[in-house]
């Protein structure tokens, strides 16, 4: 009998058959098992929050299912292969948004879909992916922190898109688009000087926008997040409500399905943007802080995996994913509550919607694939 | 070289990154640190205030809806007001069994059974504390049978809401569209915060076109109401902070119509199928615009049961129908000034070169005859007495000689075949045909063909032509103004009622119809006094006798074809349907128009100058006499307007 045999039987005993699987398919055990936690518990909540809908939670479930088949297959593909595509899903995504912009469908008065002809897709939710990666792939090769004409270079590279994304207008994905593209610079090594020139930058930025960007809903909505109280009928309804019912939520909430505030309608978009009020009313603090846990779970598991990646593409391509989910999850939560001004950023994996959780669930496959424990792969 | 190459130095950037991706964690956690406390704050700190909002007593936001607007006629007499009315309102979070609730009131005789259906699908988009309105205008009897039973409706009320009210009913109700309730087409294009405890929007006419200056905006008032929804004064800090928004009533309209001369034009016309349209040449105002028959628009404000809505829509008089924006007609020989001026621009002759006419027409090569009106001809006649006897055979030749892609574009220049651009919706196009639109019109090559044969008829408005109406008074106030054009319009100011201040709307002028030799106007004009005042004018009976100076034009439109060869038939032999419509355009006083007149009767007895002169010469009267001369008038002819019998042989 030889050593390497005895080995392999010790390590067969030691690995169960379910983790053999999953390091051989690159997928991350305890991300993988939060994942399935917080879809898990977003099911439950949009059955309470969609009225008792066996329609939409069916559909829900769908579509979190085809986002997992599609984080199995994406965490497949090799990272090499991954870095060489994003350059060119970044140029398809840009040439789509600007077709959106001339040839686009318009849904709820935003023209934000491309109707291929067999499915219609919107551009804006491959851009969340491409720009983080395609920003990586600019910098993977080059020395760091970056030099001052490659930040220029990202500055348009993520401008371009975001700017043609707000046109749409979808205020909430192009601040996402724009997050990713950030997150990459920043973990890059962008220079503590030039982070304080933008903030600098901003103050007039956020002028222009003002006056010249932000649609007329877009400038309500910020209007009535300084002071809900002023439109109580049209924009400030969804902010009064929705801390009405999480603040008469109280610790322990008023019990599933039993929230008044959303079983009697009184929360606007409770489903969708607005459904951690719903987890607020009906399941008070304590439900609360344990959504944020297991979300904060999932972005610092995501995080560690991205410090321990081997090469400076991988590093900095899912350190972006993971953080941007971050700022998904800090803007809804802020929105939600009163602290940020309500942009249609959904919470996710709870809100109801499809492409934003295929997208989301694409994001973290991509990030198994660039962190999973291969030997010595793609340097 | 100033400074080093860079290299990429992998353990300084892993470092780099492992650091950021630690600040990046701490703003993680702080960030959501923040979104816990707020968390806190709102579910621990301040629970008991949400919890009395969520649960207990709330804070309900009940809308204010604004005042409509009023629409006045010219002088300020008013057409829409608002008056006071009771609704019956139900407001769902308040209402256990939405079904129950409604089969009750079904039961009660208050809604009508079949409409449920409806009203919960209005019920279904509205937001659970709106109160949403289920019958509009109850009656005393109503009133009362609700009252005695309102226990038995939790959730339902009734409320005092103002409501569209048209004094003068049918008066220029196509003009003046009407109100009804929202539907669901009207919520796509209305901004509902804006129509939050409204129920009635325009759906026609100037009630629909002006609709954001009607309409106003919105206010709002807070109610703590208790958990069965009714309204509580509470004690506490709660009640101080109350908010009351007044609404902003929305802006009056000062019409361009003159209510004397309309409602003079509606007698006049009544018991026709019939337009009239008066127009001020000098802007395009509107003076008179009638359609008859017509409908109470009060009934719209009302609501309509099935049967009330069908008996207005399937009625074959069609007294919803614009005839005077919708009605196409074969224009007649009123088109022939305007044929006189075209062939004047184009040189096909002078105005002093006179024709023969012996009652008919020869193309070389076709054995059929144009027949004239008059079967033995009217003689020699230069352009001016063409005009003035209406000699057919005159402007079969010059038709002839234009041919239509000329006439076409020249008719094309007094806004014949185009929408005028009246401030109102659903105005049709009329046909002005050329060669061209006919290849486009049919779809088998021998019918796209056009005959010369197809042009001649053109020459005395017949064949494929077609106007509105108000297309008609539109050209005739063109050639009262000598090719001046303005858009018609109804609407000529807008009182803004919070300030009082009286907005003037400039009139919006198009472009002229042009002429090489401005004499040209002289002729037409000419014949068109002719007319109305030569011994030998069609139209003499009617109008020559007035006090001021008129130019006219009558016309009669075939409906149906009488062979040729056939014996010309009377009117008044043929079956209603089947009779020529009449039509007579004119504008007053000579010199200086100030108001030019179409009228077209459907089927009429008689024809344009024995049957719709009359009525056009009543609306100038009314609108240039003062009331004296208008008694005056009214004495010296006795037996005044009833029907004038036409005289055998005379259909023009």
């Amino acid at each position: 009998m030889s050593v390497d045999a005895l080995d392999s039987s010790r390590t067969q005993r030691t690995l169960t058959g379910t983790a053999r699987l999953l390091l051989a398919l690159h997928i991350d055990g305890p991300l993988f098992i939060a994942l399935c936690m917080v879809g898990a518990v977003g099911a439950i909540v949009l059955f309470s929050a969609s009225g008792s809908s066996l329609n939409m939670l069916e559909a829900q479930l769908m579509r979190f299912g085809l986002g997992l088949t599609a984080m199995i297959m994406l965490a497949q593909v090799p990272p090499r292969i991954i870095r060489n595509v994003a350059p060119m899903a970044y140029v398809i995504g840009l040439i789509m948004l600007l077709l959106v912009m001339f040839t686009g469908d318009i849904a709820m008065g935003a023209q934000r879909w491309l109707d291929l002809g067999f499915v219609r897709f919107q551009p804006s939710e491959l851009m969340k992916l491409a720009v983080p990666l395609a920003c990586a792939w600019f910098l993977h090769e080059r020395p760091l922190p970056p030099s001052l004409s490659s930040l220029l270079v990202l500055l348009l590279g993520i401008g371009i898109p975001t700017l043609l994304i707000a046109e749409q207008p979808d205020l909430g994905t192009s601040l996402l688009v724009a997050a990713s593209g950030g997150m990459v610079v920043l973990l890059a090594g962008l220079q503590i000087r030039y982070i304080l020139s933008v903030v600098g930058l901003l103050v007039p930025v956020a002028i222009v926008a003002w006056h010249f960007l932000l649609h007329d809903y877009q400038k309500q909505r910020v209007l009535t997040f300084l002071d809900p109280q002023s439109d109580p009928l049209g924009s400030g309804y969804h902010i009064i409500q929705s801390q009405i019912a999480i603040g008469s939520g109280g610790v322990f909430g008023k019990g599933y399905l039993n929230g008044s505030q959303v079983q009697l309608e009184f929360l606007p978009e409770r489903s969708t943007d607005f459904i951690f009020a719903v987890v607020g009313e009906e399941w008070g603090l304590m439900g609360l802080v344990t959504v944020i846990l297991l979300l904060m779970f999932v972005i610092g598991r995501s995080l560690y995996l991205a410090a321990t990646a081997h090469d400076t593409f991988s590093r900095l391509a899912s350190g972006s994913l993971a953080l941007t989910f971050c700022v998904y999850v800090f803007v809804n939560t802020g929105m939600v509550t009163g602290l940020l001004p309500v942009v249609g950023v959904p919470l996710p994996f709870i809100s109801y919607g499809g492409t934003a959780m295929v997208t989301l669930m694409a994001g973290f496959g991509i990030l198994m694939s660039l962190c999973a424990k291969r030997k010595l792969v793609s340097r | 070289m100033p400074r080093s190459v860079r290299i990429k130095d992998h353990h300084a950037e892993t470092q780099l990154f492992e650091q950021r991706a630690a600040i990046a964690a701490v703003i993680m956690v702080i960030a959501m640190g923040l979104v816990i406390s707020r968390l806190v704050w709102l579910q621990v700190v301040k629970y008991e205030y949400f919890a009395d909002l969520s649960q207990g007593n709330r804070i309900r936001i009940e809308p204010i809806p604004p005042n409509r607007g009023l629409i006045l006629d010219r002088n300020g007499l008013p057409l829409a007001t608002n008056a006071p009315s009771y609704q019956l309102e139900l407001t769902k979070e308040q209402v256990e069994d939405i079904d129950a609730t409604l089969q009750g009131i079904a039961a009660i005789g208050l809604i009508d059974p079949e409409s449920i259906p409806n009203i919960k699908r209005d019920l279904r988009g509205r937001r659970s504390f709106d109160a949403v309105p289920i019958k509009l205008q109850l009656t005393e009897l109503e009133l009362a049978r609700f009252a005695a039973r309102r226990h038995q409706f939790p959730g339902v009320e009734i409320r005092p809401r103002l409501t569209r009210y048209y004094p003068l009913a049918e008066s220029a109700v196509h003009a003046i569209g009407y109100v009804g309730a929202i539907s669901e087409e009207d919520k796509k294009r209305l901004d509902l915060d804006d129509y939050a405890g409204t129920t009635l929007t325009g759906k026609n006419g100037v009630e629909y076109a002006y609709e954001n200056q009607l309409h106003g905006k919105a206010g709002f008032q807070q109610l703590l109401v208790n958990a069965q929804g009714r309204s509580v004064e509470r004690i506490g800090d709660e009640a101080a902070k109350l908010e009351r928004r007044e609404p902003i009533a929305g802006n009056d309209l000062f019409l361009t119509i003159d209510q004397r001369v309309q409602q003079a034009a509606e007698e006049a016309l009544r018991g026709q199928r019939a337009s009239a349209v008066a127009i001020d040449p000098a802007n395009g105002d509107i003076i008179a615009f009638v359609s008859t028959p017509a409908f109470d628009p009060n009934l719209f404000a009302r609501g309509l049961s099935r049967p009330e809505y069908l008996a207005l829509t399937e009625d074959p008089r069609r007294p919803m129908y614009d005839r005077v924006i919708r009605g196409v007609y074969p224009p007649g020989s009123t088109v022939k000034p305007m044929m006189a001026l075209a062939a004047l621009e184009y040189g096909i002759v002078t105005p002093e070169n006179s024709i023969f006419c012996r009652g008919a027409y020869r193309m070389p090569g076709v054995s059929r005859p144009w027949r004239d009106w008059k079967p033995g001809g009217h003689g020699h006649v230069d352009m001016r007495k063409s005009i003035a006897t209406s000699c057919d055979v005159y402007f079969y030749d010059i038709a002839n000689q234009m041919g239509v892609d000329r006439i076409h574009d020249y008719l094309e220049q007094f806004g014949m075949g185009q929408t005028t651009g009246i401030d109102i919706p659903g105005e049709k196009n009329g046909l002005l045909p050329s060669t061209d639109w006919k290849k486009k019109a049919f779809r088998r090559k021998e019918h796209q063909i056009w005959f010369p044969g197809d042009t001649i008829s053109i020459g005395i408005g017949q064949g494929y032509m077609t106007a509105t109406p108000l297309q008609l008074a539109h050209a005739t106030a063109t050639i009262a103004n000598r090719g001046q054009r303005f858009k018609p319009r109804l609407v000529r100011a807008i009182r803004n009622v919070t300030t009082g201040e009286i907005s003037e709307l400039k009139p919006s002028p198009l472009p002229p119809a042009h002429v090489n030799d401005p004499s040209a106007w002289d002729v037409a004009i000419g014949g068109m006094y002719d007319v109305a005042n030569a011994p030998y004018g069609t139209a003499r009976g009617a109008t020559a006798n007035a006090p001021y100076k008129i130019a006219g034009k009558s016309g009669t439109a075939q409906v149906f074809t009488v062979a040729a060869n056939e014996k010309m038939k009377k009117a008044g032999d043929l079956a209603e349907h089947l009779r020529d419509h009449a039509l007579f355009i004119a504008f007053a006083p000579l010199d200086a128009p100030r108001i030019a007149v179409a009228v077209v009767v459907e089927n009429a007895p008689g024809g344009g100058s024995a049957f719709a002169a009359p009525i056009a010469r009543r609306i100038l009267d009314v609108y240039l006499l003062t009331p004296e001369q208008l008694a005056e008038q009214e004495a010296k002819k006795k037996p005044a307007l009833p029907v004038p019998v036409p005289r055998p042989g005379d259909t023009e």
